[in-house]
Formats: structure tokens, C-alpha cells, sequence
């Protein structure tokens, strides 16, 4: 069904494959290799997207920009005010400061990050690090915790909040579980090897269960090889470095995760960044950079790297793989795909962005992902070609330094990525990716139809929904925790300052009951806090076409 | 009922003021403070409006009146 909601932002998404088609059919010709590319496609007037690409990143109406830099002018002359009564002494301090003897040199906090969190972080601190204790499952149990100072200090009241609707933790697939039966294999490992590993994977760290996980992911992946890391972050921000170096490129999005933007630093490579998901800024850059060289000398540069994200988590938008692709393949550059949130939670079969485009993996140099998301365990990896694998086994900080993975976790993973790939004899690992699939459309098209204005793909699981004024941050959390459900919001600085938003992550866990009572919950809160600020919602009555728009989605 | 369904909106008018001007997030004493300024600029602004916008509306039209239709007044002076 066409989605009408394509006209919405103006963006017609459609526009940019006429362009490419051209890009495609010259790049085509000139090389060999590709032609395996074409016949896979197998579109014949050489489309680059087989399916709809509907993104959507309305804009606010005026009045809303205006009224949040009132809320955030009013926070900031009240943060004023308390620094200056801190500072002359009317009001205890609570805050880090330097002591005594050091007031007369370089201050240390004075700029605006801390001044940031001192008056308008301080104020809703509430709302985060909120202490649980159980399985982040679909549902969850929440530690009460209450302030008697206005956030700087909390104390817990012994109670639990039990059976809070879990709408922030990435839990894509529902692997995050606690049923005995799910875990058999798990506990078998746990009895077997114990939790610690005590050495690195170059010393005495390799066990059977890592070439074990790793022939797995490579099978998975439909790639040669891969190698395993114990933490997610570790694995962008150490084995970057290793792959690249001084009198490198590295062309990054602007928006991509701290990890990459890390390991870039770390690197010593040049770095220059291209607008989000933005072709013809990449294209610009691709061309300077073989134009013009590096800076001084202007020589060639000695390698080109892309770094890119399959699902970026704050926008909930999936990246162009099949146009970044075509211009690597023209431009000659490398590209460094991170699937930490895609891979699982797109793609028919749930292998990520490639297969949600309907790509071969040989196209992208180096695939990374991590296991937080969808597989309910921890860790990253990193696969391509053998070449690439081997070379990082010793070159890689990670590998060299860090403590591997251990194994009861490893075995998570295991039993996660077979029930997926259907190997224990079941389709449950299918039901799963498909009842995300269904999750997320029907939560997107609900939210849509209410009129809030939601950031990102269709078919992403991630759904930031804005909130823009500073006061509705805390109000829209609170509140949403007094209706017993749990949502993650976020502001600046993990989002530019006039676009806070609330950040759900929808689950396969997740029943239809339960995302109807969060959409009630919403729809309650939207009226009462104001939230519905999309100029194009669908029909003031979607629940008259629920049912048999449903039979045409399905 | 009626009364109950009137304070309630009023509450949430107050409500949406208080998320609009980000002062929910502010302490209660803070809040007085902000409500004091507000209120009293809003009266002043209010009272300044009620003394001096009539007459500057009404100098304002006699101006342009006297523009566009001032030639018939003079003649008649004249004549008379």
C-alpha cells in the first residue's frame, strides 16, 4: 500500500533514483567484478532500491523553535542566578569545585557543558540511570528511588515497581530472556568453563566456544571469517585504529556513535564529515579528496574509509547502503559498516542492512557489529575476507590487550544466532524477525496516525519521537513511569539542543496488547502535554480502519 | 461537575504555561520568583496597552484622514 505519508516533509525520496540510475550504469561499464553485482540485482532498468525508501524528518512548526529557546533562555537565567548564589556564598554547594588554593588559576568549570549540568541536568537527573533488577525483558522491575534535595542526592525506598513495560531497551529480537528451557546450553557452558576467562585472546584467552561463535557469525554473515571482541564500544574504538593511519581519509557521518567518532581520533587519520545520509555531500568529499590529495603535499591519500552505520540510534533512519556502495566502487574508497543496531532487527531473515537491501556482503570491505542488541548478550565483531580477519587478530588492540569474551556468553550468542538461522529445528528465530517487522510498522503507523512527530525509516526499530521543549523532557518521563511504563529521553548534548525527544525501542517480546496500552498511554499524554505537533497526521479515528487496514498490510 | 470540569482546565492552562516557559523544572521558590516577574511584566504590559494604544489609534486615523479627505475641510472653513 502506498504510503501517503511520503509527501509529507517534502523529501520525495523517490528523486534520488533516477539520479543514481546513471551513477550505476557508468560505474558498470568501466570495471570488471561488478557485473556479478548486476546480474544479482537482476532489476533490469537497474534500480538501485528494490523496495520504497519512505524516511520521514518533519520539521516543527515555528511557534515550537521559538517557545523552546524561551524554556531553555529562562533555565539558563535561573542557572545564573544559582551559580552566582553559590558563588557568594547564600546557597550550600553540592557540585565538584576546585579548592581553595587553585581559585586563581585556569578554571576548570566553567564552560558550558558543566554549566549545562549543574542547572538544567541536575533539575530532571530523575529520569535517568534509573537502577533495575531484573531481565530487561518486555517488562521489567524498577528499583523506587525517591530526593529529598532536588536530585542531587536519592535514596532508595525498598520498594519495586514491578512489571513496567520496557520501551527502552534494545531488546530487538526478545532474546533477553530468563526461561530455563531458552538457557539449557547456557547453563551447561556456565557449569562447564565458569565465568572468567583470565588472559587475552593472543595468550592463553582462545577457547573451542570463540572459533565456535566465530565459523558461526562468518555463516551468518555470508562472509569468509570473523573474529569476536568482549565489548562493543572496544571494538570500534580499538580496531579502527589498526585498519587505518596517518595520511588516511576517514569520511564519517555526521551523526555517527561515539565509538567511531574514537577509534577515527585515535587513528591519526584525517577526518572530514559528510552531512547525514547525505549522498551528494559524500560525493563532494570522494571528489576533493582524489582531486586535490592530502593537504600539503597533495599526494594521494593512502586509503579512503567510509564509515557508516546500519540504523543510526538517535534518528531511527537506515543508511543508503546500495548509493554509498556505487560511489565506493567508483571512487575506490573502503567502507566500514557498523550493524550494532541493524543486524537481527532488519532484513527478511534478520542478517541486517545488506540483506534488507538485497546486497551481496562482498560489497562492504568491513562489517562490525555488536551483540548487545539483538542477540541479548555482549560483545562485538568484526568479518569480511580472511585477509582482513587475520591481519586484525595481531594488529588489533583488542585482540592483543583486551580480556576475551567469556564463554557463557559466547554460548548466548550461539544458541540466539542458530535459532535464527533455523539450525535448532525450529522457526522460531523467524517468527521473531517477523513479529518485529510487524511490531514496528504497526507502532509507526499508530504513532503516525496520532499526529506526534516521529523521526526515521519505516522499517527501523527505533522510533525517537520529538519533544523539543526542555519542561517536557522530565514531565513526559515522569508521567509515562506513574502509568507504569519505562521510556528512555534524551536532550542535549546526545541530540542537538532544540531536539530532545523519547526513544523507543520496540521489541519482538513486545505483544500487541502491550504496545496497545503504551499507544493509549501516549495518546493520553500527548493531548495532555501538547506533543502532537505533526502537521500531517493521517484520520482523527484510526481505530474505525484498524482492522481492515491490517489485512491489506499483512 | 461544570466547576470541576472549568478547574480542570484551568489547571492544565496553568500547566502548559508552566512546561512552555520550562519553569516545571525550577525549584518552588524559584517558581514564586518567576511567576512574580512574569505576572507583574504581563500587568504592565496590560496597562500600558489600555492607557495609550486608544489614543494613538485615535491621533493615528485623524492623521490619515487628514492626509486623504483634508481638502473638503479646508474649503468649507474658507467659505464659511
Amino acid at each position: 500500500m502506498a504510503n501517503p505519508s511520503a509527501v509529507c516533509n517534502g523529501h520525495l525520496h523517490h528523486h534520488h533514483h533516477q539520479k543514481q540510475n546513471n551513477l550505476l550504469k557508468s560505474g558498470v561499464c568501466k570495471k570488471n567484478g561488478i557485473t556479478k553485482g548486476m546480474k544479482k540485482n537482476g532489476v533490469s532498468n537497474g534500480t538501485l532500491y528494490k523496495k520504497t525508501f519512505i524516511e520521514h524528518f518533519e520539521q516543527a512548526p515555528m511557534y515550537v523553535a521559538v517557545l523552546t529557546f524561551v524554556g531553555f533562555g529562562v533555565g539558563t537565567i535561573f542557572g545564573y542566578l544559582r551559580d552566582f548564589m553559590r558563588a557568594w556564598g547564600l546557597e550550600k554547594r553540592n557540585i565538584a569545585e576546585e579548592r581553595e588554593q587553585q581559585k586563581d588559576f585556569v578554571p576548570l568549570y566553567q564552560d558550558f557543558e558543566n554549566f549545562y549540568t549543574r542547572n538544567l541536568y541536575m533539575r530532571i537527573r530523575d529520569n535517568w540511570n534509573r537502577p533495575i533488577c531484573s531481565v530487561p525483558g518486555p517488562q521489567f522491575d524498577l528499583m523506587e528511588r525517591v530526593t529529598d534535595d532536588y536530585n542531587w542526592t536519592f535514596r532508595f525506598t525498598g520498594r519495586t515497581i514491578k512489571n513496567v513495560i520496557n520501551m527502552g531497551s534494545y531488546n530487538y529480537l526478545g532474546f533477553a530472556e530468563t526461561e530455563p528451557n531458552a538457557l539449557k546450553t547456557v547453563t551447561k557452558e556456565l557449569q562447564k568453563y565458569g565465568t572468567g576467562i583470565c588472559s587475552t585472546r593472543q595468550e592463553m584467552g582462545t577457547l573451542d566456544k570463540h572459533v565456535e561463535l566465530e565459523k558461526l557469525v562468518a555463516k551468518f554473515l555470508g562472509v569468509d571469517d570473523a573474529m569476536v571482541f568482549g565489548m562493543g564500544f572496544a571494538t570500534n574504538s580499538m580496531n579502527i585504529p589498526a585498519l587505518v593511519g596517518k595520511g588516511c581519509l576517514i569520511l564519517s557521518d555526521e551523526l555517527n556513535h561515539t565509538s567511531l567518532v574514537l577509534g577515527a581520533r585515535l587513528s591519526g587519520a584525517t577526518i572530514r564529515i559528510f552531512k547525514h545520509n547525505n549522498m551528494q555531500s559524500l560525493e563532494k568529499l570522494l571528489r576533493d579528496a582524489i582531486i586535490y590529495g592530502q593537504p600539503r603535499s597533495r599526494r594521494a591519500w593512502r586509503k579512503i574509509i567510509i564509515l557508516v552505520e546500519g540504523i543510526y540510534s538517535m534518528e531511527g533512519s537506515i543508511v543508503r547502503l546500495p548509493e554509498i556502495v556505487s560511489l565506493k566502487k567508483k571512487y575506490k574508497a573502503y567502507l566500514y559498516l557498523d550493524e550494532a543496531h541493524s543486524i537481527g532487527a532488519v532484513g527478511a531473515t534478520g542478517r541486517g542492512v545488506v540483506e534488507y537491501f538485497g546486497m551481496s556482503p562482498d560489497d562492504v570491505d568491513v562489517l562490525m557489529g555488536t551483540f548487545t542488541k539483538s542477540f541479548g548478550a555482549a560483545g562485538g565483531y568484526i568479518a569480511g575476507k580472511k585477509d582482513l580477519v587475520d591481519f586484525l587478530r595481531t594488529h588489533s588492540h583488542s585482540a592483543v590487550y583486551a580480556t576475551s569474551m567469556c564463554p557463557p556468553v559466547a554460548e548466548q550468542i550461539i544458541r540466539a544466532m542458530k535459532c535464527l538461522m533455523g539450525l535448532d529445528g525450529t522457526t522460531q528465530g523467524l517468527q521473531r524477525v517477523r513479529q518485529l517487522g510487524k511490531n514496528t510498522r504497526y507502532f509507526r503507523r499508530r504513532l503516525h496516525e496520532m499526529g506526534f512527530i516521529i523521526y526515521g525509516n519505516d522499517d527501523s526499530p527505533v522510533v525517537p519521537l520529538l519533544l523539543y521543549m526542555p519542561g517536557k523532557i522530565g514531565a513526559f518521563a515522569r508521567r509515562m513511569l506513574e502509568k507504569n511504563i519505562g521510556v528512555v529521553v534524551v536532550g542535549f548534548p546526545a541530540t542537538p539542543i532544540t531536539e530532545s525527544r523519547a526513544r523507543f525501542c520496540v521489541s519482538a517480546a513486545h505483544t500487541r496488547e502491550m504496545l496497545d496500552t503504551v499507544l493509549n498511554a501516549l495518546d493520553e499524554l500527548g493531548d495532555f502535554l501538547q506533543l502532537k505537533y505533526s502537521r500531517y497526521s493521517k484520520s482523527s479515528h484510526p481505530e474505525l480502519y484498524e482492522e481492515t487496514r491490517f489485512e491489506l498490510e499483512d | 461537575m461544570d466547576i470541576k470540569h472549568v478547574k480542570d482546565y484551568i489547571y492544565w492552562l496553568y500547566y502548559q504555561y508552566l512546561l512552555i516557559t520550562c519553569s516545571y523544572v525550577l525549584e518552588p521558590w524559584e517558581q514564586s520568583m518567576f511567576h512574580t516577574i512574569t505576572v507583574t511584566v504581563f500587568a504592565m504590559v496590560v496597562y500600558t496597552a489600555y492607557v495609550f494604544v486608544p489614543i494613538h489609534v485615535r491621533l493615528a486615523f485623524e492623521f490619515f484622514s487628514q492626509i486623504f479627505g483634508g481638502q473638503p475641510d479646508s474649503t468649507v472653513s474658507i467659505v464659511n
